[in-house]
This record gives structure tokens, sequence and C-alpha cells, in this order.
């Protein structure tokens, strides 16, 4: 009897699993769980703690006082912290440079080249480099009397007149910024390539073939396939360029005013364990973050509403037309 | 059909050629140096130019001292084990996230689609200070699964990856399987997640670099020596060596090389992978 009971509870069971409704909930439910416990646990409860700490003058163990706007205010008001922003205005700089010269180099290579293949890989690569790899190539790069220094020499400069590339402060962001320009220069390359590439490559082709030079290929058919992207990477430098990390903390450690907002904040987190500080720091810049991304999709909303693909290939249109008149 | 040759064009070639092998020694230069010196003896490294070869692309002591003095077989065994079971477990739980957002309607999919949407937009780095906080109170700190799953928890590209994968795939796949009488769960296993083969791809690249390079985590929650990943390892040379640069430029090459071997190798699907990941935005 006792058998009888459980084998119609495991029919009702088995029933119940075939009904979609149930197995809908199933999977939603066990298909999310992870992620969601992930989601909660790694980003909305710290989030939420950040928000709260960022009132406290704490370390991470013993007792807090609140403090109020105190911390927001120190933010700005700090030597190190508001410096550390001025030194962003390099990297932004620099991230402007990279950006010229990835478009540069994608559009030379959109033009037939021998060997691209090589040229992109070798340019490529370092983004792929460890950034701790990176930093101890450019401690060594820079080193008084190592790489750079000999090559300089080579080229028949005078010892006497090259500077201290890590230690003076007139140029020795300069110096960091070029770490990352020759770390990300490539990969944004292949970026704007691949952007290039998915405009109908038979463009260039037709465009050639009625005559557009180089400057009209680019004007007309190159630029409006990549002005969406080349804006996005704009807005990403500004928040990219306040989390620059790696080349500062490997290469000087922040020391001699080359310290970052991320590596000032890691100092003062993890160092001197002012939590609360730097809780107020995260806040702040995720604000900037926030600005920035709102800025972006109301520029994309007014600035590209059209499609920009038909755009181009409107702009080619009119080329042929023309070209065809003046045959005839 | 040859093409007129004009000065124009000719110009406009050397200055193509010029500027890209240019870039291309540029990008160079500060990595082959850096081979240079990594095979260098000790009195060479003193006596001799950067730039010079060295006297034997077969002295191997730096590499050896390298490996020994960081335990590096050992950290390289970590990353390993991190590496399989972080983007293994990332794939999954971000295919199967995608599909029930992607397919689905129910209460709360468009909270919960904004809440990974928004996600993405706190800084790392500046996340990790509370963060610390949670993983100290849950006790991951220095345990290799404490160091995976915050890896796992904390980056949501794959997530991205799949889901917009998912809204090129047709329903009428799903529709037709659900009319056979398959289950939910068979139609995401045996009929979708093989089709997803080129997101997997995209996801791992782009996933597995980030892992394999990442230090700012592991520098935090495995401080023991014995539990250190490859990045983190290499950060040792800091302290005692100074300016022992040939041991040095032995460990940088050590960690760079079979990222170098990955990307030779697999170099279409990384290129893709990257431009498949700057979608997002």
């Amino acid at each position: 009897m006792g058998g009888s009971v459980t084998n119609a509870g495991q029919k009702t069971f088995a029933e119940k699993f075939r009904s979609r409704k149930v197995q809908r909930y199933l999977v939603i439910i066990t298909f999310m769980f992870v992620p969601l416990l992930l989601l909660l646990v790694f980003t909305y409860i710290p989030f939420a703690k950040m928000v709260q700490f960022s009132f406290y003058d704490m370390k991470y163990i013993g007792t807090r006082t609140f403090v109020g706007l105190k911390n927001y205010v120190d933010v700005f008001k700090r030597s190190d912290i508001f410096g550390s922003l001025f030194v962003s205005v390099y990297y932004m700089g620099g991230a402007v440079v990279q950006l010229a010269l990835a478009l540069f180099f994608a559009t030379m290579m959109v033009f037939k080249v021998k060997g691209e293949s090589v040229f992109k890989a070798a340019m490529f690569f370092p983004y792929l480099v460890c950034g701790i790899a990176v930093g101890f190539i450019f401690k060594f790069f820079y080193a008084r009397g190592y790489v750079l220094d000999t090559i300089l020499q080579v080229f028949g400069m005078n010892p006497d007149n090259i500077p201290l590339w890590l230690q003076d402060q007139k140029i020795n962001n300069f110096s960091l910024v070029a770490t990352s320009v020759w770390r990300y220069t490539g990969q944004n390359m292949v970026l704007f390539l691949g952007a290039m590439m998915s405009v109908d490559t038979d463009l260039y082709e037709a465009a050639s073939l009625d005559g557009a030079n180089k400057w009209h290929q680019f004007r007309y058919i190159i630029m409006p396939s990549i002005k969406s992207i080349i804006v996005l990477n704009l807005v990403l430098s500004i928040s990219g360029s306040l989390s620059a990390f790696e080349p500062p903390y490997v290469i000087t450690n922040g020391n001699m005013g080359t310290g970052t907002y991320f590596v000032i904040m890691n100092r003062l987190a993890h160092e001197n364990q002012r939590v609360g500080l730097a809780c107020a720091m995260a806040i702040v810049l995720l604000v900037i973050i926030i600005i920035c991304t709102v800025a972006q999709n109301l520029f994309f909303k007014y600035a590209f509403n059209d499609g920009t693909e038909d755009e181009s290939k409107a702009a080619v249109r009119r080329k042929k037309r023309e070209a065809k008149k003046g045959g005839a | 059909m040859k093409p007129k040759i004009n000065a124009g064009s000719v110009i406009f070639s050397i200055l193509k050629y010029l500027s890209l092998i240019l870039a291309s020694l540029i990008a160079v230069i500060p990595v082959i140096v850096c081979v240079f010196t990594a095979f260098k003896t000790n009195e060479e490294y003193e006596t001799t130019s950067v730039l010079d070869l060295p006297a034997s692309f077969l002295n191997f002591e730096n590499f050896q001292i390298a490996i020994e003095r960081a335990n590096m077989l050992r950290c390289f065994l970590n990353t390993a084990i991190v590496l399989v079971v972080v983007l293994v477990v990332s794939v999954f739980t971000g295919s199967m996230l995608a599909y029930v957002l992607n397919r689905f309607k129910f209460p709360g999919r468009g909270i919960i689609e904004s809440l990974f949407l928004f996600a993405s937009l706190l800084p790392g780095i500046a996340m990790q200070v509370t963060i610390y906080q949670i993983m100290y109170s849950l006790n991951f700190i220095n345990h290799l699964y404490g160091y995976m799953i915050v890896l796992m928890g904390t980056d949501i590209i794959s997530i991205y990856i799949f889901l917009q994968f998912f809204e090129n795939l047709s329903v009428s796949l799903d529709e037709s399987a659900i009319m056979d009488g398959c289950t939910y769960f068979g139609v995401f296993f045996k009929i979708l997640f093989p089709l997803l083969k080129p997101a997997i791809v995209t996801s791992l690249v782009l996933k597995g670099v980030s892992v394999y390079n990442e230090y700012y985590s592991s520098n935090l929650y495995l401080t023991k020596p014995e539990l250190k990943t490859i990045s983190t390892a290499l950060y040792t040379f800091t302290g005692p060596y100074g300016n022992q640069y040939n041991y040095i430029c032995a460990g940088v090459l050590i960690t760079i090389i079979p990222i170098l071997i990955f990307f030779l190798i697999f170099q279409k699907q990384v290129y893709s992978g990257m431009a498949a990941g700057a979608v997002k935005g």
C-alpha cells in the first residue's frame, strides 16, 4: 500500500515536471540563481556598503564614527587626491594621442598593405602583456643609463642633456602615459580596423574606380563608419584615465607627483586604512562615470540619429553620379 | 586594368610602410631588449651595452633563478587551476542567464537586466575597497576558491556577449524543439548551447586574457606565497632584485611566453573577440 502511494506521488511529480508552467519557473530559478547571488554579494552589497562607509571615519576593523559629508569635502580639499585629478589630465591627453595614432594606422591598413598581419600582430601584442610585466619592461626602459638613454646616445645625443625620465617632475608623467599609449594603441587600432572592415568592401573599390582619392575615401567612407566608435572611445578615455593604475603603481609607486586617482585610493584604503575616505573617492568616481555615460547616450541620440551606413553609401552614390556626369 | 602609377601614390605607399615599420619597431623594441638582457650573465650584464646581443641565447641561468626564487612553477599551476575553473563556470552561468533573460518574459526581468547593466559601470578597483570586507567576513581570503569566486562575480563581460548573441538567434529553433516535446532544459543544453560556439570562443578569449593578467585581486586576496598567481609572483621581483634586470627580464619573459604562444595560435579569434567585446557600449 505504501508503495502505491509513493508511485502516485512520483507520477504527479513527473506530470508536474512536464507541465510547461512549472518547468518555466524551474528553469528561470535554477539558471538565474548563481549569477544573481554573485551579483548581490560582489556588486550590490559592496556598493551599498560603499555608500554607507563614505559617511564614516573608519578602518576595516574597529570602531567607526559618523562624520557626515567630511570625506567628500576631503576628496576635493586634500592635495594628494586633488593632485591626482590633475595627473589624470595627462592620461586623458595620452588617450587622445593614442586614438589619433590608432585611427591613422588603421586607415593605413585599410588600403592594401603587404605583410599586414605582421604589422598588426606586432602593434597589438603589447595589449596582451600583463600590466605588471609592462611596468617592469618600462622601469628598465627608462632607468638612468639603460635602454632609452642608450638608444638616444646611439643617435648622437649628449648624455648630459638626457633628463631623468622617471624622477624629473616636469616629464615623468609623460613617460608613464607613454607606456599606456604603447600598450593600448594597437588594441584601439584593431577595433577601428574591425569597424572599417564592416563597411561593404566594394565601396572602396567602387570609390577608387570612380576616381575618389585617398582623402575622399577616408572622409566619406571610413569616417562615417567609425565615428560612433571614436566617440565611444573618447568617452571611455575619461573614466579610463581616472582608472589608470598599473604603470605608476609598478614603475614609480605613485611617488614624485605621479599618483593617479586609483593609486592614491589604493594607498588610502589598503595601506593607511582610511576606508571611509577611499569609499567617498569611489563614489565621486562613479558619479563622474555616470555623467559620462549619460552624456554619451545623449550624444548618440541627437548627433547620430540616422543610420551612418546609409550616409556613407549615399555619399558614394552621389560621387558616382557626379563622375558619370563628368564622363558623359 | 593595371592601376595607374603616379607620384602621389608612390609617396603615399612609402609613407604608409615607413610609418608602419616605425610603429612596429616601437612596439617590439622594449620587449626585444628584455630578451637580450634575460640571456646575459651577471658579468655581461654589467659590462655590455643593453643593446648588445648576449654571448649566447642558450644561457638559461637567469630563467632558472627567476623560476626558483619566485616559485613560478607553483604559481603557473595556481593560475592554470583558476583559469580553467573560472572560464568553465563563467561560460555556463553567463549563457544560462542570457538564455533566461532573452527567452522568457517574467515579472522583474527588466529590473534584473538593468541591475547587470548598471553593475558594469561600477569602477573595478574602487569596488575592492568594500569587497575586501565581504571576502574577510566570508573567510575567503587566502583560499584559491575565494579568489575564483570573486573573479566569477565581478566581471560581467561574458554575460553581455551571450545576451547579444541570443538576440540574433532565432526563436523558431526553440519553438520547434518544444513542439517535439523537448523540455526547456533540453532546449538549452541540446539545441542552443552547441550553437553558442562563436560567443563561447569570444568570452573565453576576453575573460581568459583578463584572468591570466589579473593582478589587483590576486594581490589582495592571495597573500600566502604558495597561493600566488603568475602576475603576483612577477611583482615579487620589485624588492630584492633592485637593479638586477637580467633576472627581472627573465621573469617578465616567462610570464609573457604562454600568452604569446596563445596569441600566435588563436590570432583570428583574439581579434574578432576584441571587436565583439567592444560593441557593448
